[in-house]
């Protein structure tokens, strides 16, 4: 039994990307690769979370006759979340209009909704493997922008590159530390 | 059959998001936007556009005048107190290394400005005159225009980010243009030896 989202998901979804559209909130989120890749995106991956709460009810059961245990899901949502990874890709979303436009459709669509479509049917071993490999990502990632000493996109400055750095450490620590709680105190049979 | 049909989904993900995966980055070559500028311009060197500046000594020069020889381009702002310091240093010691094609005219070493508003002729030569820089084979200039400096970033790939100290920030490098106009290499600052060598041996040729 898969347990739908509450009636209002659809709508905050609606809402937070009309705010993420605003060309004061891009400009601002968009200033900065902190605020970028750590706040922007996330939201965006958020809406396409949300959404796939709205999707009616026949087509996310034929969608998950080729999704067993949320499988798809996870390889469409990473293979896009390399790409937005790139910092080639960060750093043309500034100047590039097509490659903004690219971000606002393919960050919720093939990052969000999947995981919002599969998430529930993810049993406890393949959550396990997604968030290990993700504080991973945050970790190597992280590390990466903490050392680098030269400017890995030509939009943002090397200080911001270092900060960016610094939170996804503090981020994949607190992801390790939810688990490692959920581990010690949570159910097994649910993460 | 679930089982096998999200398998078969998984498969044609991974290879398509695989293909999107090459190509965005060059075939695993480019992750950042500054190599791959620099592929790009190996692979299909872009014409240099026709720009008019204002030297140093207040003379118009259009850019596509200095067709027929090499030029080393660097992109600065006078009032720079880090990177163009450096540049500066380097293109003063370009002149040394590069003499004599410099003097035989097959080669000319250009600084355009990108803060135009700031950088008159006479702050631009005092910026050469800082480096001890030897005006004849060294021109530093600035774009006339506001659409001309547009077209000079565009086409040699120069990012500008203002920084916390009213300075700027740019991806800073020596980009060279062929006899032909065309920009076909963008080499690393902080190297003149490396430079100069891969000059040398571009001249040669």
């Amino acid at each position: 039994m898969i347990a739908r989202w509450p009636r209002p998901a659809p709508m905050i979804a609606t809402l937070l990307y009309a705010t993420l559209l605003l060309p004061p909130v891009r400009a601002w989120l968009e200033a900065s690769m902190t605020l970028q890749m750590l706040v922007q995106i996330p939201l965006l991956i958020g809406v396409g979370y949300l959404l796939a709460g709205a999707l009616p009810a026949r087509l996310d059961a034929s969608l998950a006759r080729w999704n067993e245990h949320g499988i798809t899901s996870l390889v469409l949502a990473t293979l896009a979340g390399m790409f937005w990874m790139l910092p080639r890709s960060l750093d043309a979303t500034i100047g590039e209009p097509w490659m903004a436009l690219a971000k606002f459709i393919s960050v919720p669509l093939l990052i969000g909704l999947p995981l919002g479509l599969g998430w529930p049917r993810m049993g406890f071993v393949v959550r396990g493997v997604f968030l290990l490999e993700l504080i991973a990502t945050f970790f190597r990632l992280g590390w990466l922008y903490l050392v680098s000493p030269v400017r890995l996109c030509n939009n943002y400055l090397l200080d911001d590159q270092q900060r960016a750095g610094e939170a996804m450490l503090v981020i994949g620590g607190l992801i390790l530390a939810g688990v490692v709680a959920k581990l010690l105190w949570g159910r097994f049979d649910r993460l | 059959m679930p089982t096998l049909r999200t398998l078969l989904a998984s498969c044609l993900l991974l290879a398509l998001g695989g293909a999107v995966l090459t190509v965005a980055t060059d075939g695993f070559q480019a992750f950042t936007s500054e190599t791959a500028r620099r592929l790009a311009v190996l692979r299909d060197p872009p014409p240099v556009p026709a720009v008019l500046l204002e030297t140093q000594s207040g003379e118009q020069l259009n850019l596509a005048d200095l067709r027929g020889r090499w030029v080393l381009v660097d992109f600065v702002y006078t009032r720079c107190l880090t990177w163009c310091l450096a540049l500066g240093g380097e293109f003063a010691q370009l002149q040394d290394q590069l003499a004599a094609p410099l003097a035989e005219d097959k080669l000319v070493l250009l600084s355009i400005s990108f803060d135009p508003a700031h950088d008159t002729p006479a702050e631009l030569a005092a910026y050469q005159e800082r480096f001890r820089g030897r005006g004849h084979d060294w021109i530093a200039a600035r774009p006339v225009s506001h659409d001309g400096l547009r077209q000079l970033l565009r086409t040699f790939g120069v990012t500008v980010v203002p920084d916390a100290m009213g300075g700027y920030v740019h991806n800073a490098a020596i980009l060279v243009v062929d006899p032909q106009g065309r920009l076909v290499r963008i080499l690393d600052t902080g190297n003149p030896q490396a430079v100069a060598q891969t000059v040398r041996r571009d001249l040669e040729r």
